[in-house]
């Protein structure tokens, strides 16, 4: 197990480094890193200064080196569009993506799994073949169209939710959070709504198809068999022989629905990275981008490992096998 | 000749699959109306939304036809600028297919093309592709093409964006979606290389280009076109997003997405139809073309008969 564990930490570790390459490239030679920082009046003797201090004549590896420890250490360089530190956008917008992605990805598996569950033991049942449409539609609908006819029933026709921004915040140390005002909570039911039905459709399908594949399986029909009653067989042997491959898949997903949030954030106004990811690819601003980019990355390699970890917490027979 | 083919067609499996299936004839129909659509607009449309000239402000924001304040000679009403909605939405399925096709033939000649290499060539450059691959897979594609879309505008000079975004947008889509074809034809590819007829290729001295591209190539393209027609769909919807989010095509020659977010700002005064109109051709479009790849799916899969 411990073998299996460094090797995945091994190929995050590689994985971190080709993405971290990549966005050393972009910071470096998409653009001129001096002509976006300093003005027109700068002279060439000025910017040849300038250039040394910031290293950029040195040689191609101790560059980029020096690149990912600055950004290991948080140090992403300064924005081109807006003249601030990175870190700082960043950190000033996390807290709104995180909580969105957080809500987001409670409502698409407190909703997904039991829909899935019920629409497997219920197939035929009126209420499973209008989750079955339900789902339909939110595979075929695109995020942002969802996102436009909430906005435009529940907020411009009914008047019942505010369509764009956060609501009121209340700051928590560097962390503002819209989860203890009225308004925060209104205005999140949309987004994290928009954001949460792809997935849930997602996990739902994943979760009704491998229920309906495990309760053919032998030890199901034995089961059956013995007498058992039905809520036992359904929930305590089927739903927990269902659970490993919905870990994995729902992890992956869970990743994504951060990456997927920068289409609801502009559709809703959200003040989140997306938002500001959007902004900076408009005007150009690679520090930012790259900032991102390497953000991403890093949420999603220690979302895999995660789920990598709980196989074992999950399925017995790797711990045996293994040790 | 025309007659032999024709006939063949009409006796086939598939043809036989698809006269069966209402679902795939429907979305057929829908798919084809909307591409004659959007190829013939400049026929069919009422207006021509590119025409400076005819447009006049005092247009704007005209509602359909039908409701009070409509006007009859714009049946779907007019943006902001006073664009007939109706041809504004065929000439913007012209674009949005247009990128849809273009970026899905990149993917599939650079996925089809790697996974060939890969596949046939085996050891050190199969593994550094694949890797390749299993990185970018990790990755959700709209991410990729984001990012793409936006390197791609660091590299370009700045007043170039609005007139090389439709190639710009076609290069980021269609990079984010050639896994799927490399990893599918790599694996037909290693069955194919070890079978007898790739030997005596082989052996009588053929040079493996054109082993690949005579013999092994059409073996391979079965999965591939129901890859490709599924991947349109996606394709469709990736522009569009892009488009919305305001990093593809400009207003200037919207594409649906590129509508759907004009008609965004207007949402809260009440303007509805700018966004609607756009987004419902655009749901489908992308969902008869969906529902069709799913169809080829299961009439090509000889499991499932």
């Amino acid at each position: 197990m411990l073998n299996f564990i460094a090797r995945r930490v091994f190929q995050s570790i590689f994985v971190m480094l080709a993405v971290g390459f990549i966005a050393f490239a972009m910071f470096r030679y998409v653009g001129d890193p001096i002509n976006n920082m300093v003005g027109q009046d700068t002279t060439l003797e000025q910017r040849a200064e300038l250039r040394k201090q910031l290293g950029l004549d040195d040689p191609f590896l101790v560059q980029y080196f020096r690149f990912i420890g600055n950004a290991a250490q948080g140090d992403f360089g300064m924005s081109y569009r807006q003249r601030r530190p990175v870190s700082e956008l960043i950190e000033s917008r996390m807290p709104a993506t995180l909580e969105l992605s957080f809500v987001s990805a409670v409502i698409a598996l407190f909703l997904g799994i039991p829909m899935g569950i019920y629409t497997a033991l219920r197939r035929d049942g009126v209420l499973s073949r209008s989750f079955m449409t339900l789902s339909l539609i939110g595979i075929s609908l695109p995020t942002f169209l969802i996102g436009i006819l909430m906005i435009l029933f529940f907020g411009v026709m009914l008047r019942w939710l505010p369509s764009f921004g956060r609501g009121d915040v209340v700051q928590l140390g560097w962390w503002s959070t819209g989860f203890l005002t009225k308004s925060g909570w209104q205005s999140l039911i949309m987004p994290a709504f928009t954001l949460a039905l792809f997935q849930m459709t997602l996990i739902m399908r994943l979760v009704r198809a491998e229920m309906l594949e495990v309760l053919q399986t032998d030890f199901i029909k034995f089961a059956r068999a013995r007498g058992l009653p039905d809520r036992m067989i359904n929930f305590r042997h089927a739903l927990k022989n269902t659970l490993v491959p919905v870990i994995t898949i729902t992890g992956l997903q869970l990743g994504s629905i951060i990456a997927f949030s920068i289409i609801t954030e502009t559709v809703f106004q959200w003040p989140g990275m997306g938002l500001l990811f959007i902004q900076s690819i408009g005007a150009v601003d690679i520090p930012v981008m790259a900032a991102y980019l390497l953000l991403i990355a890093f949420f999603f390699v220690i979302i895999n490992l995660i789920v990598d970890l709980l196989y074992f917490a999950v399925d017995p027979r790797l711990r045996v096998q293994k040790s | 000749m025309t007659q032999n083919v024709l006939s063949r067609a009409y006796n086939s499996d598939i043809f036989y699959s698809f006269s069966r299936s209402p679902t795939a004839i429907i979305s057929a129909i829908v798919a084809l109306l909307i591409g004659l659509g959007a190829l013939f607009a400049p026929l069919v449309s009422p207006h021509n939304p590119f025409d400076l000239a005819t447009l006049d402000l005092l247009d704007a924001n005209i509602p359909p036809a039908w409701s009070v304040n409509g006007d009859p000679r714009f049946l779907l009403g007019t943006d902001d600028q006073g664009r007939d909605m109706l041809s504004a939405i065929l000439y913007g399925s012209r674009i949005s297919l247009l990128v849809g096709l273009a970026s899905v033939m990149f993917s599939l000649v650079v996925g089809v093309s790697l996974g060939l290499i890969s596949g046939y060539a085996g050891g050190r450059i199969d593994s550094v592709i694949m890797r390749v691959a299993d990185v970018q897979l990790s990755f959700p594609a709209i991410l990729i093409a984001l990012l793409v879309d936006g390197i791609a505008r660091g590299l370009l000079p700045r007043d170039s964006h609005d007139s090389l975004s439709l190639y710009v947008l076609i290069f980021a889509i269609g990079i984010s979606g050639w896994v799927q074809y490399a990893r599918t034809v790599r694996g037909a590819t290693m069955v194919e290389r070890n079978k007898e007829y790739v030997q005596a290729a082989r052996l009588i001295g053929m040079r493996p280009f054109t082993i690949l591209r005579r013999h092994i190539l059409p073996n391979v393209l079965g999965p591939v076109l129901v890859i490709a027609t599924i991947h349109l769909a996606v394709a469709i919807i990736t522009e569009a997003t892009l488009s919305f989010l305001g990093v593809g095509i400009p207003p200037t020659t919207p594409s649906l997405g590129t509508l759907i977010r004009i008609g965004n700002s207007y949402l809260f005064s009440g303007d509805w139809w700018i966004s609607i109109f756009p987004g419902i051709a655009l749901v489908l479009l992308a969902l008869s073309v969906n529902l069709l790849g799913d169809w080829l799916r299961d009439a090509l899969n000889p499991k499932l008969r």
